[in-house]
Formats: C-alpha cells, structure tokens, sequence
C-alpha cells in the first residue's frame, strides 16, 4: 500500500497546534517517546505544559521521556458521529500516567473490543502519526502498570 | 460562615421568558429582546431604570447558536443607559453573570441590572443535527487550548467529557443507568405540566433504555434537547425592593468556588468535579442547609450533572445520588424534593442554566401553575454548569 493509500484509510482527525510550548508533546512519537514537561527542580509533571512549576515554582522545566504506561482512569464509548470519517465506535479515555497520580492524558483506547475495556485496566502507549504530529494513543498492555 | 454574606444585598425582582421551542427560526435578538422587556416590565421597572446588564457567553460566532447576542447589541438595540455592563466566557458557569450583577448591585456600581441567556441551538444546526456544531469539522482549521488534548482523539463534546465522569461514578459508587434514567424521566413528568416545553409526550423507562446511546454510560435522553429562547432576570439592589409589585426572591447565597484544577480531564476527583467546590461554599456563606430546600433546579446539560449537584449540595452524601433518585419518589413535584420542576433542560430546552433560575423564582412567587410545588417553597437552590464550571444560588422568599 502507498503512503497515500494508508492515509486515506485513516480515521478523520482534528490536529492539534504544534508550538514551542507543546511540541515535545507532540512530536515526541516520531522518536517513540511520550514526553512531558518535568520540573528539573523536584520533578513534577507539569501538564499541559506551563512555564512553571505549580508545585516548586521553578522556572527550570524540559521534557523528559516517560514511560508511557498507566491505566484507564475512566473512559466512554463514543457511538455519535461526530465527523464525517471518523466512525463510532470508538474508546475515549482518560489515562492516569504511572509517574504521578494527578497526570492524566485523554486518548483514544486501541487494539482492544470496546466492551472489554475496564478502569483499572493497565495501558501502554502507542503512536499515530498524522501529518506533523504523532498522537498518543494507548493499548493494553501486558504488564501491569 | 462568612462575617457578611453582601450577595444579601441583592434581590432578584422579576423574570421573562421569549417564545421557546425547538426550531423556531427567530432572530436571537428578537428573542432578547421579548425576554427583556417581559422581565422589565415584571418587575415594574421601566427600561431608564435598567443601569446593568450581564450576559453569558458574550457575542461569539462559534460555535453556531451558543451565543450570537451579547451586551453590545442588547445595550444598543434598547439604548440603555449604563453605569456597569458584564459579558464573558471565563464564568463559574453560566449563573456566572448573575452573580456578577448581585456582585455589582451588593457594592452600589448598579442598582437594576438586567442579566440574559439567549440560545438559538437548534435553529443554528438546522436539520443536520448536533454534528454540523462540533468544532473543527474540517478545513485546515487546527485545535489551540483545551482543544487540543481532546478533538485529536475524536472527543469534541461535552457528552463525551461528562459520559467520562459519569462512568467513573458508576464504577466507584456503583451506580445504574436505571437509576440516572429516573432524571430524565423526571423531567418528563414535569415538563407535562409545562407549556413552553419542547418535549413534553410520556417516556417510560424501557423508552430510556432502548434509545440510541450518545456516548457510553449516557445515551440520548440524558443529554439535553437543543433549543430556541431567552431568559431574563433582573438583580436589583434590596432596598428598592418595596416599590416592586411583588416581593423580591432574595439572593442568601451563592456559590461560584473552583478549587481544583480548571480543566475537564486533570480535576482531581472526576465524579464532582467544580460542583463540589461551588455547592461547598455556598453553604459557607449561610445558615441555612440542604434540609431547609423545597425546591431543587439543578443544572441537566446532561443528566449525570443534575446526580452530581444533588450529592454536592448535600441532598445526599457523595456517591449516594443513584440510590437517591431511585423510582423518583424523592424528586417528583409532589416529593419531598423537587427538582427540575418545569422540565429541566433534557425536556424542558437547552436554555443553560437561566431556565433553571427562571423556574426557581417563578416557584417561589407561587406563579408557577400547572407545576406549582405545593405548599407554598420559601426556599430555592438554582445550580448551572457541570465539569470545570459551576455556580449556584440559594433564594428565599
Ligand atoms: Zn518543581
């Protein structure tokens, strides 16, 4: 299959806005890497990104490459059509990252039958390129989180 | 409690309502305009003496419908004279703006201020659904703020972000679709006795629970049914209370905290989100509790929101809001809480929260008809928003 055959079978998506402050985020998946912006002071996960640190108030913050496991904190099926080719259903989740507790991703659940999908269940990210971004998107993962 | 409560010094002196219905293919401003003049002359104010005027969201293109009146145009269309004028986005809710005005009256910068609601949702997406609304359909547009962590992911809707909280309350509280379907049933029942409501024919429960699902817990009857229509309501100063025609709703308290993070995924506790925090501090700021409530108009964008106030406001304890409205004894007009009595958003129409308001005055002046709680309520709370955003107020008569 072309690239642009492949493309074309791909769902509808809305992209996001690269810039400065969020482009770690994501492009990170051209290099495999979930990164998020990190506290050099004490560590915090600071997302969305933020010149600052809620925690310390440092002003010294760089991404750093995670993981990219956690579990479904919560999620839905969606059944609406929202936009033309992008077809439900489909599984939106809120993913807690296993770093910190209170950092937390919305994301599409994949590779798993959407009436198998459980809170708690432990997720490990993927990426999905489209255009200049690579969406992080999650699937269950073997090892718990 | 606070030392002083200066909302007291704020009291709501009448109410309008335009036309409401679905598809009604009116200007939004005619509309306005009918729901202003209607709460002017309830109050038995004339427009020179209006000197205020609030509004949520403000004039906005997009998304379609959501606004398309602001202060401007209401000030300019009526020739209002102002010495204070509000309208925004970045509101506890949409009860925001009326909170404003009890704020501006409370500190002398007005003394009748003229606060409205105007949505034309259903006229604006036409025939082709809630779909020609969702934001960033298409072209090259590309999404910016809070956007961005949700429409990559095919998530645009508040449905969406709600059915997420909602799940999460069913798996830590165990709470049923059977049971969240008694607030849509609910606000059926009452929407019955309502004569501007847009869907008022029976519903049952095998009707809830054989429609289409929206988006896991929630399915079509528990999200709200779009509409055409604007309410108003003017907050005037307490002390110009006795040259009205009827007593004034008096404002005992409100509550507009956000004490968590501001933002749809990374709130600390998904299952209440910034309700919590609203209904806490309204019962900061009085003497009064939950028991002292005859009347409950609790915001129903969704019906999960309508459970989430119910439990923040202390109706009952946290998590408890399933069991609570179960066979909807408890919630009916005749129960010993009625909620949502003129039909709620999910049957009455998507009038974002100022139908809610409206329906708490009008309960409290006995004015309420068909539907009229009986036994003469003498105190309300009215509540709006859900997620991130929420304010309320506690009314008296
Ligand atoms: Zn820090």
């Amino acid at each position: 299959m072309t690239d642009a055959a492949a493309a074309a079978l791909r769902p509808f998506r809305v992209l996001p806005r690269v810039t400065a402050a969020n482009e770690h985020f994501w492009t990170g998946g051209a290099d495999g890497e979930l990164r998020i912006l990190t506290c050099r002071g004490c560590g915090y996960r600071i997302h969305p990104p933020a010149p600052v640190c809620p925690r310390c108030l440092g002003r010294e913050v760089a991404p750093e490459a995670l993981s990219g496991r956690g579990v479904v904190h919560t999620f839905t099926v969606n059944c609406q059509p929202w936009y033309p080719h992008l077809d439900p259903p489909y599984v939106v989740a809120i993913v807690a990252l296993e770093e910190q507790d209170d950092l937390r991703l919305t994301t599409n659940l994949v590779d798993v039958d959407p009436d198998d999908v459980r809170i708690g269940m432990p997720v490990e990210v993927v990426f999905e390129p489209y255009d200049d971004v690579w969406l992080p998107l999650f699937r269950p993962s073997a090892r718990p989180a | 409690m606070s030392p002083e409560s200066l909302e007291r010094r704020a009291v709501i002196s009448g109410v309008g309502q335009s036309q409401v219905g679905r598809r009604l293919y009116r200007d939004p401003l005619a509309l306005t305009i009918d729901a202003c003049l209607a709460a002017v002359d309830h109050a038995g104010l004339t427009l020179a003496d209006i000197d205020g005027l609030s509004t949520y969201p403000g004039n906005m293109d997009q998304p379609p419908g959501f606004s398309g009146v602001g202060v401007t145009e209401v000030h300019d269309a009526l020739r209002l004279e102002l010495d204070w004028f509000a309208g925004g986005l970045e509101l506890p809710g949409q009860l925001g703006s009326v909170v404003n005005a009890a704020a501006a009256v409370a500190t002398g910068l007005a003394t009748h201020v003229l606060c409205f609601r105007t949505v034309w949702e259903a006229s604006a997406q036409g025939d082709a659904g809630r779909a020609s609304v969702t934001p960033g359909g298409g072209g090259t547009y590309k999404a910016s703020g809070f956007l961005q962590w949700t429409l990559p992911f095919g998530a645009p809707s508040a449905a969406n972000w709600i059915a997420m909280m909602a799940q999460r309350h069913f798996h830590e509280f165990g709470t049923t679709r059977e049971q969240l379907a008694q607030i849509a049933l609910n606000a059926r029942r009452n929407a019955a006795r309502n004569p501007n409501a847009v869907y008022r024919d029976p519903m049952t429960l095998e009707d809830y629970l054989s429609v289409r699902m929206i988006s896991t817990p929630l399915c079509l009857y528990d999200c709200d049914a779009p509409a055409d229509g604007s309410t108003a309501v003017i907050v005037s100063r307490a002390d110009t209370a006795a040259d009205r025609p009827r007593p004034p709703v008096r404002i005992e308290a409100v509550g507009t905290a956000l004490r968590g993070r501001p933002s749809w995924d990374q709130f600390d506790d998904l299952t209440t989100m910034a309700v919590r925090d609203a209904a806490a501090m309204l019962w900061e700021r009085t003497e009064l509790s939950a028991a002292d409530v005859d009347v409950a108009e609790l915001y129903d964008g969704f019906s999960f929101i309508t459970l989430a106030w119910l439990e923040a406001l202390g109706f009952c304890g946290k998590g408890e809001g399933g069991p609570f409205v179960e066979g909807g004894d408890r919630i009916a007009l005749d129960g010993p809480l009625p909620l949502n009595t003129n039909g709620g958003q999910l049957s009455g129409g998507r009038l974002h929260g100022y139908g809610l308001l409206h329906e708490a005055c009008v309960q409290l002046w006995g004015e309420a008809g068909d539907r009229q709680v009986p036994g003469q309520p003498e105190v309300a709370v009215a509540a709006a928003g859900g997620g991130p955003l929420a304010a309320c107020l506690l009314l008296t008569t």
